[in-house]
């Protein structure tokens, strides 16, 4: 049976189409590493703090060039620019990472699911590999805000040499502080590095869980996701309490294009942040 | 199997001489009338001047990779199936203008809104099969059913009247009655015909869907239809159901698909698919699109075009260094299993109308139900072995 | 203070060894130091020791001509280094520097190799557990093959 669905008349102009991107204008860009900038944008038409929850994307537009969608890196509950993390990789993205302060870059979003970071109680164990560190910093913010005398954060982070690492100023603040325990691996490193060398999951095999109070928020390159989840389910956590971020091709980011498309989820909707029992099914099969 | 509920409310009988009367009416309401007409061999849904742009007397012949048109030896108005394009074409368009940014100033610019700013023409679409009343639902479901709806397609679809037409005959290719998709079209109408030749009597069994389609109604030389004439245009569905020309089991077919994705039937049909895409451009639900960006030659003008995409491109679901669905197995097993499974969890239908369009329109007569009935009857084939490979 | 017999069950590798064979082991053992930037062993060198680290890390680095040495793998606590030894006069195939100040317990090779001749019960475990080992040093180095961080890695 057809249900009869003849929709209401788009509402005027006001519900500007989650097509049309805002305009955003770039007040500081800073080189991370050899091809990863930072940038903080204030809104041109709007006033006030960029709302979003950690996790969260949005699709940033450089006039001519065109859209990516790109991970929120800034802190949630800071009130301030609207801050990316961008790695030039494309047309797209190297126009991003050139834009200078005070060029016009276009905003559509937030867009996607969030990080769970509500449970204070929960030890949190974040796993962050290359450039995940980047939508993994929001989630990061938001758990260290939480009360003393809630569960342990762990951040455990890869990279691809010690030059390569993403925000080397916070890594040496949070090495400072007791409520965080942070270990970093790199793949290869010269005698400089005091660091450990070698891959996540190595370091997923050392350090302390209780797999009954954890909740683990994984995010960098896909491969790396696939050893670092084995790892987890290793070392006893259940698929439930694991949370990752993917990645896949995006045009409109709202679940109408289908190009995100895993399985029966869009990536962009359902997504980016996926609990792994979700995706069980997928994560098993090539090319899906 | 039948799909033939008696119709709701008082049914009337518009005779043939007096179908032009129909057009006469859409007009005066200012409505444009899309309907099926010969063009290039194929009846395509084009802009209507009046009865006579109607393929009086044609039908077409379907089958796997094949679609002709031959004459009839009656002069029926809708004595054909589907062609090769849907309303998919009249209400999500192959090609719209989304915004358009103007440099201004120092690295700055200003953008207006596109196609959702535009007021749609009032459409009359002519000729909605049951197949197709569906798919338009499906794409209702696609393009309307979230937090950020596709307004220049809810404005478009608003401004459209909808003539259903029953089928008098099934096609070739056509398998609705096993997707429960018809071959009666029982809501999501403004008005449905059925058309009836009966010796030298032509004439409409016309039912109301809508208070719009009722006030239509009320200018149109219409009588109460018989109960007799009735019992004929419940026939002639009947008869049409009993024709179709494939069968599709859809049992447990989200299931089958899912637990099978490493069938060795994908590696066969992806020997024969040419991953051309026509199945997805002739799918009436198929919805996917790709932006693209489009700027002038001064660099001061850029355009966000939209335009229909398909999964089966190899760059459909690129991200650097790579196409996810690189393989042609990996791109047909995602459209199959889109169509037929994954759409159950995405939107709680089946995907597929049963129209048959893909099945004829293939190059290479790839045919849904038999790759669908291929993978059931070897269900669990290629399942990897309990222990799997040896590490290396 | 603690007799190496006792120290071993911390490290992984020894877990669950029964005290004969601990005490055995135990026999080709001694305590080591090394200060930050000191080698335990160099590559090219004989390979007649096997490391079970307790504290510190030691990286485990490849000479290259013309430049600083890199560093493939960080070895922590628990971990252990060194498989030449398993054949006689093999050379070490990469140097490990200690990163921090590091104790370990340094095992004579020849000596190990003679307790495992005579006691193939415990030879065969021993082979078994540094199989285990092995395995999963490849895994990793597998894993940082693939350049995953690098440019153009696919999804």
């Amino acid at each position: 049976m057809v249900a009869a669905r003849q929709p209401e008349p788009a509402a005027a102009a006001g519900a500007a189409d989650a097509i049309v991107p805002r305009r955003f204008r770039v007040l500081a860009n800073r080189q991370e590493n050899e091809d990863t900038f930072t940038l903080e944008l204030e809104g041109v038409d709007e006033a006030g703090p960029f709302e979003f929850e950690p996790g969260q994307f949005n699709m940033l537009y450089a006039f001519g060039a065109g859209e990516a969608p790109i991970s929120i890196s800034g802190d949630p509950a800071a009130p301030g620019p609207l801050v990316h993390t961008v790695r030039a990789v494309g047309a797209a993205t190297r126009a991003i990472c050139a834009a200078r302060p005070g060029e016009t870059l276009g905003v559509r979003g937030p867009y996607g699911s969030s990080w769970p970071v509500a449970d204070g109680d929960l030890d949190a164990l974040v796993v962050a590999g290359g450039l995940g560190l980047a939508p993994l910093r929001p989630a990061l913010y938001s758990l260290l805000a939480r009360d003393a005398g809630g569960g342990r954060l762990t951040l455990l982070y890869g990279g691809r040499s010690p030059e390569q690492l993403l925000f080397d100023a916070e890594l040496a603040r949070w090495r400072e502080r007791e409520e965080i325990d942070l270990r970093v691996t790199v793949d290869a490193a010269g005698p400089g590095w005091t660091g450990a060398v070698g891959v996540v999951p190595a370091l997923v095999e050392r350090v302390e869980i209780d797999p009954a109070r954890s909740v683990a928020l994984v995010c960098g390159p896909e491969v790396m996701i696939g050893f670092s989840v084995a790892a987890l389910l290793e070392r006893g956590l259940p698929p439930g309490a694991i949370h990752v971020s993917l990645e896949r091709n995006m045009k409109c980011a709202v679940g109408r294009c289908g190009h995100c498309q895993l399985g029966p989820e869009f990536v962009c909707r359902d997504g980016a942040v996926f609990p792994y029992e979700r995706l069980r099914r997928l994560f098993g099969l090539r090319e899906v | 199997m039948s799909a033939s509920p008696p119709p709701a409310g008082d049914a009337k009988v518009l005779d043939r001489a007096d179908f032009e009367s129909l057009f006469a009416a859409l007009g005066e309401e200012g409505y444009e009338v899309i309907g099926p007409t010969v063009r290039d061999g194929a009846i395509l849904y084009e802009e209507l001047g009046g009865v006579d742009d109607l393929p009086a007397g044609w039908t077409d012949e379907q089958d796997g990779g094949s679609y002709r048109l031959r004459r009839r030896d009656d002069e029926a108005l809708f004595g054909h199936n589907v062609g090769p394009n849907s309303w998919k074409g009249q209400l999500h368009p192959p090609e719209q203008l989304l915004w358009r940014a103007q440099r201004s100033g120092d690295g700055d610019f200003e953008v207006e809104a596109g196609a959702a700013a535009e007021q749609p023409p009032r459409r009359a679409f002519l000729g909605v099969r049951s197949c197709d009343l569906h798919a338009i639902s499906h794409l209702d479901d696609a393009l309307l059913g979230f937090e950020h709806p596709d307004t220049a397609y809810a404005a478009r679809r608003a401004n459209v009247f909808v003539i259903a037409v029953n089928c008098g005959q099934a096609g070739g290719a056509c398998f609705c009655v096993s997707m429960e998709t018809g071959p009666r079209a029982s809501a999501g109408f403004d008005l449905a015909l059925t058309e009836v030749l009966d010796g030298d009597r032509h004439w409409f069994l016309v039912e109301g869907g809508s208070e719009a389609g009722e006030r239509l109604a009320a200018a149109l030389p219409l009588r109460e239809a018989r109960p007799e004439e009735v019992e004929a245009a419940l026939g002639v569905s009947e008869r049409t159901a009993g024709q179709m020309g494939r069968e599709l089991d859809t049992t447990g077919i989200k299931e089958l698909l899912y637990r099978n994705a490493e069938h060795p039937r994908w590696d066969e049909v992806s020997e024969r698919c040419l991953t051309c895409g026509n199945c997805t451009m002739v799918c009436p639900t198929c919805f996917c699109t790709t932006d693209e960006d489009v700027t002038d030659l001064a660099g001061e003008t850029a355009e966000r075009r939209q335009r229909w995409d398909s999964c089966f491109t190899l760059d459909f679901t690129y991200v650097h260094g790579g196409s996810v669905r690189h393989s042609p197995k990996s791109r047909y097993r995602q459209w199959m299993t889109h169509k037929l499974a994954s759409w159950i969890d995405q939107f709680g239908t089946s995907g597929c109308v049963g129209c048959g369009r893909c099945i004829a329109w293939c190059p290479v007569a790839i045919d849904i139900t038999e790759e669908a009935a291929a993978i059931r009857a070897t269900d669990g084939a290629g399942a990897p072995a309990e222990g799997g490979e040896a590490e290396a | 203070m603690k007799t190496i017999a006792e120290l071993l069950p911390e490290i992984p590798l020894f877990e669950g060894l029964p005290a004969d064979q601990l005490e055995l082991l135990a026999g080709c053992g001694r305590n080591v130091v090394a200060e930050p930037g000191e080698y335990l062993f160099t590559e090219g060198r004989t390979a007649n020791t096997f490391f079970a680290l307790r504290h510190g890390s030691v990286g485990i680095e490849i000479p290259v001509p013309a430049r600083e040495p890199i560093v493939v793998q960080t070895l922590h606590p628990g971990d252990v280094a060194g498989w030449s030894w398993i054949f006689p006069a093999q050379p070490w195939a990469f140097s490990g520097r200690a990163v921090e100040r590091t104790r370990a317990i340094s095992f004579d090779g020849a000596c190990l190799r003679g307790k495992c001749e005579e006691d193939h019960e415990l030879g065969y475990e021993l082979m078994r557990r540094v199989a285990i080992v092995m395995a999963e040093r490849l895994r990793f180095t597998r894993m940082q093959l693939l350049d995953v961080y690098g440019r153009g890695e696919a999804a």
